[in-house]
């Protein structure tokens, strides 16, 4: 009896769980569908599925208009380097936190994390002027420093509950073998962690990469990244449905074939810790 | 060499006194045994010794000079762990040679040093698998390899034997007391069981409340506590404590005496009791009396052939100069 009960609630469970997966996945689908599409087809009513003339040509157009490798490579440098500037900064704040924490750690903990719930645009303008003074616009330096700053309360919090996974005694018995403070974190401390770093490291590109409020912002032509690529396609005149879609399947594949392969990753870093 | 001076040395976390101000000496080639029950600050003491923990107050040297301010790394010294703290993300081989590669040692003499430790402790076969795949006991072996190729002037261990189980516990008891005749280093050992305190100690430290509460060898403490504290902490099973008129009767507060001490015939002696629990262990057996108006229960160790049973009336006889005698302090009475 007790089987037949959890066999058909695990039909239940898993149809359940397919059908919130589609309904997460199904405007992603849409896009990339949409992109393959002609701007008519696109805006059709009843909209077509599957059933319409394949074509190539958005994506034909969405490169001879703008220079989607320029903005690619933008992402890239912007998303990797905010993320590694923030670990180098991260991980001796996170030691220090996890492993001779004082009677304020934990509020400036909080406090970190209570940046995150600043609406961005509150500062816009403070930000904004630094920036023009320090000549940054749009320039790649001034979004990895923005951008490795607002990432920073994530690093720094991820971080902290990894190191607090490690036990102490390990650290202290380096030490008794006659580490050094940097010998005991790059050869006992980081290794240890490597799992909470890799998922640390991949959650904050994906963040970055995908981060649109200060992109658009700060930037103009020079160091635009990905999503400065897609806005300029959101048009509030004429037909631009198809090619929004194409620009915004280029923007988003890097990032989802990286998160793909990466789950197992980041489910693992995410999750670290909290069953013990 | 490691010769340890401890002066005046006191540790407090915040405004818990948890040290106060004491002085010890361990000699240079010394097996000490920190022992106390939990709470009493041997670890913590350990760990001042160690350098893991900075003391509030006094002064450390380790042969002769000033180890107060030095980091742990720059001490000299090695420390087993209770959970042997190996670096897991490393072979055996590796979490040997780690304390070599930090003293920058050349690699022929880390290769020699460490198949010598290897043979020593049976860890030829299992150099290079990681931490995980070893059993507790050969865990701590890794740990104890790891001490052991530092060449220190002092080996530290922290209960390193509450991990593992009986059987193992005994062996790697006889284990250590051997490599301490072969190194002839200075060991300071932390225990809770007083056992382990009392078969591989030249000099036992009791502790209680950061107090040192005697030092001496073990037999000299089993035979001359020097408070009532020590009495009881020292021996197993417990020295049996009275009070009341059969003490002052002997011109004391509290007298004790070790169940061993005490005849127990069925036809004559001077106290009288009835056997509660008789705990029969082959070559000993141990009886706990009742009902003899002189403490809830009077444990006696006799033969391991005497046939007496739970419910018989038993006298009972102290060897009268072996009976200790304790003030109201609990002061042994000289």
């Amino acid at each position: 009896m007790a089987r037949s009960v959890t066999r058909s609630r695990k039909i239940v469970n898993t149809t359940i769980a397919w059908a919130i997966g589609l309904i997460i996945f199904f405007p992603i689908l849409w896009t990339v569908l949409t992109s393959f599409k002609t701007e008519a087809e696109a805006i059709s009513s009843p909209p077509s599925f599957l059933f319409f003339d394949w074509t190539f040509q958005n994506y034909e157009a969405v490169q001879e208009r703008s220079n989607y490798f320029r903005h690619f490579w933008n992402s890239v440098v912007i998303s990797v380097g905010s993320t590694i500037l923030g670990l180098a900064i991260a991980v001796p704040a996170a030691w220090a936190m996890a492993f001779v924490p004082g009677k304020q750690t934990k509020n400036i903990l909080m406090w970190m994390l209570s940046t995150k719930m600043l609406p961005a645009v509150g500062v816009l303008v403070p930000i904004y002027l630094l920036f023009r003074d320090m000549g940054l616009l749009d320039t790649r330096t001034g979004l990895v420093a923005v951008l490795m700053l607002i990432n920073l309360p994530i690093i720094v919090w991820m971080l902290y509950t990894y190191f607090k996974e490690i036990p102490g005694e390990i650290l202290e018995a380096a030490r008794m073998d006659g580490a050094t403070l940097r010998s005991e974190v790059t050869y006992v401390l980081l290794p240890m962690a490597v799992p909470g770093i890799a998922s640390t490291m991949l959650l904050n590109i994906i963040l970055a990469w995908n981060e649109a409020f200060w992109t658009l912002n700060l930037t103009a032509a020079n160091a635009a990244p990905l999503t400065a690529f897609i806005a300029s396609y959101s048009s509030p005149e004429g037909l631009f449905y198809a090619k929004l879609s194409a620009a915004s399947t280029m923007a988003i594949a890097p990032i989802l074939i990286m998160g793909w392969f990466s789950q197992k990753q980041l489910v693992r870093g995410l999750t670290f810790g909290a069953v013990k | 060499m490691g010769r340890i001076t401890l002066e005046n040395v006191q540790k407090s976390f915040g405004d818990v006194e948890v040290i106060p101000p004491l002085d010890l000496t361990i000699e240079d080639g010394e097996f000490v045994v920190f022992v106390g029950p939990s709470g009493c600050g041997k670890s913590t003491l350990l760990r001042l010794i160690a350098g893991l923990e900075d003391v509030s107050g006094g002064e450390i040297r380790i042969d002769g000079k000033p180890a107060t301010d030095l980091p742990p790394a720059k001490r000299g010294l090695a420390m087993v762990f209770q959970s042997y703290a190996l670096y897991p993300h490393m072979s055996v081989r590796k979490n040997i040679a780690f304390p070599m590669k930090m003293a920058k040692v050349p690699e022929d003499e880390q290769k020699r040093r460490i198949e010598s430790a290897a043979h020593a402790l049976n860890l030829t076969d299992y150099l290079d698998r990681r931490p995980g795949q070893l059993s507790g006991g050969q865990r701590q072996r890794v740990a104890i390899g790891r001490a052991i190729v530092r060449e220190p002037a002092a080996f530290l261990f922290d209960e390193p034997l509450s991990n593992l189980d009986a059987a193992l516990r005994v062996g790697m008891r006889l284990e250590i007391s051997e490599l301490h005749t072969r190194l002839a280093t200075t060991m300071v050992y932390v225990t809770h069981d007083q056992v382990e305190a009392m078969t591989m100690a030249d000099k036992i430290v009791v502790l209680r409340a950061g107090h040192i509460e005697q030092v001496g060898s073990p037999l000299e403490l089993y035979r001359s506590p020097r408070n009532l504290f020590v009495a009881g902490f020292i021996g197993s099973p417990k020295m049996n404590l009275i009070d009341g008129p059969e003490a002052a009767r002997r011109g004391a507060h509290t007298i004790g005496i070790r169940p061993e001490h005490i005849d127990v015939s069925t036809e004559e002696g001077v106290w009288h009791g009835t056997i509660g629990v008789a705990e029969h262990l082959g070559s000993d057996t141990f009886f706990h009396v009742h009902e003899t108006g002189l403490a809830e229960t009077v444990t006696i160790r006799a033969d391991g052939e005497i046939g007496l049973h739970h419910g018989d009336r038993v006298y009972l006889t102290p060897h009268p100069d072996k009976i200790h005698r304790f003030d109201e302090g609990g002061l042994l009475i000289a």
